[in-house]
């Protein structure tokens, strides 16, 4: 099953700074909202991309965030992308450990993200940059019906 | 609670007085710039008053992610060495949930649910900050 995801919905989004961070879970929240995930999940889903925003920003030296609606039959979701061409990350195993940082924050970003949404995988090579893409889908339990609020 | 309404994007941070208490209400989203602003007016207006208590409202903020949870967390811990009682109030089910899940739990940190269920506390304990709240270092 592959989920259809029409790049003409795809939304870009500059990651250069504290601004465009809170823009980012601007957006995400009104894409989430949109789709029909529950309230529930808009947080989760908003909190991860907060988070690998912020390593876009701090450790890749900023770059964007795609934004991409999915369809698969009777399931919505959303797609989002991070991707920067900073230093990338040298063992990914390591990286994704809680509580493992370079950075002096508290090492929850990447692992606390991949336990709020469906699926996260990371792309990177050391000197070439970071892509980091979510996906996560509006789970039956938690969906709003359009219009309910 | 009187707040001027949130404007998404340019979030007013309010800071309180009530008697010995600093009521902070946080809202809208937070830039990191101003939660680390914020962190260094909290602690200076805690030094600059009779200050022993301190609420941070969390009630108006739709996320806490690694980074403001560390920003509150660092704001209790410096309120503590200046020896005042911090108590959060007001998160939201949704951003506990996901608090829980992406593994930030602000172990240490004392809530409660509403603001003026804080500010119970506090009458009952006056100077909350005393010797018997060395909470261990978390
Ligand atoms: N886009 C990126 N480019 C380069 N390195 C990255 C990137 N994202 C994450 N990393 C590396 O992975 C480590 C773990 O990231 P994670 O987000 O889990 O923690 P953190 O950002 O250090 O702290 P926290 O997110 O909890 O504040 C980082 O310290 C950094 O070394
Ligand atoms: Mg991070």
């Amino acid at each position: 099953m592959t989920p259809a995801s029409d790049p003409a919905t795809a939304t870009s989004l500059p990651i250069g700074s504290d601004a465009d961070l809170a823009w980012v879970r601007h957006q995400v929240r009104q894409f989430a909202a949109e789709l029909g995930f529950g309230l529930v999940q808009q947080t989760k889903i908003v909190t991860a991309a907060s988070e690998l925003a912020r390593n876009t920003l701090v450790h890749g030296g900023g770059g964007q965030a795609r934004i991409t609606p999915l369809r698969n039959g009777p399931a919505s979701g959303l797609q989002l992308v991070f991707i920067d061409t900073g230093p990338g990350i040298r063992d990914v195993e390591l990286a994704m450990t809680d509580g493992y940082t370079t950075g002096g924050g508290l090492g929850l970003g990447l692992s606390g993200a991949r336990r709020l949404v469906d699926e996260l995988a990371i792309e990177t090579e050391p000197g070439q940059g970071t892509v980091v893409t979510l996906v996560a889908w509006v789970s039956r339990a938690s969906a709003v019906r359009p219009g309910s609020g | 609670m009187t707040a001027p309404l949130p404007v998404p994007g340019t979030p007013a941070v309010p800071v309180l007085a009530l008697g010995n208490i600093l009521l902070v209400t946080l809202q809208g989203d937070l830039h990191d710039g101003m939660a680390e602003q914020l962190q260094q007016d909290i602690t200076e207006r805690i030094a600059h008053s009779a200050a022993d208590g301190l609420v941070i409202d969390v009630s108006g903020v739709d996320i806490v992610d690694s980074f403001l949870g560390r920003v509150i967390a660092e704001i209790a811990a410096s309120a503590r060495l200046m020896a005042a009682r911090t108590v959060l109030c007001g998160m939201r089910p949704a951003v506990a949930i996901t608090l829980v899940e992406l593994g930030l739990t602000l172990p240490g940190l004392e809530t409660v649910l509403d603001a003026a269920r804080a500010l119970e506390l506090f009458a009952q304990a006056p100077s909350g900050a005393g010797p018997d709240r060395s909470e261990g270092g978390t």
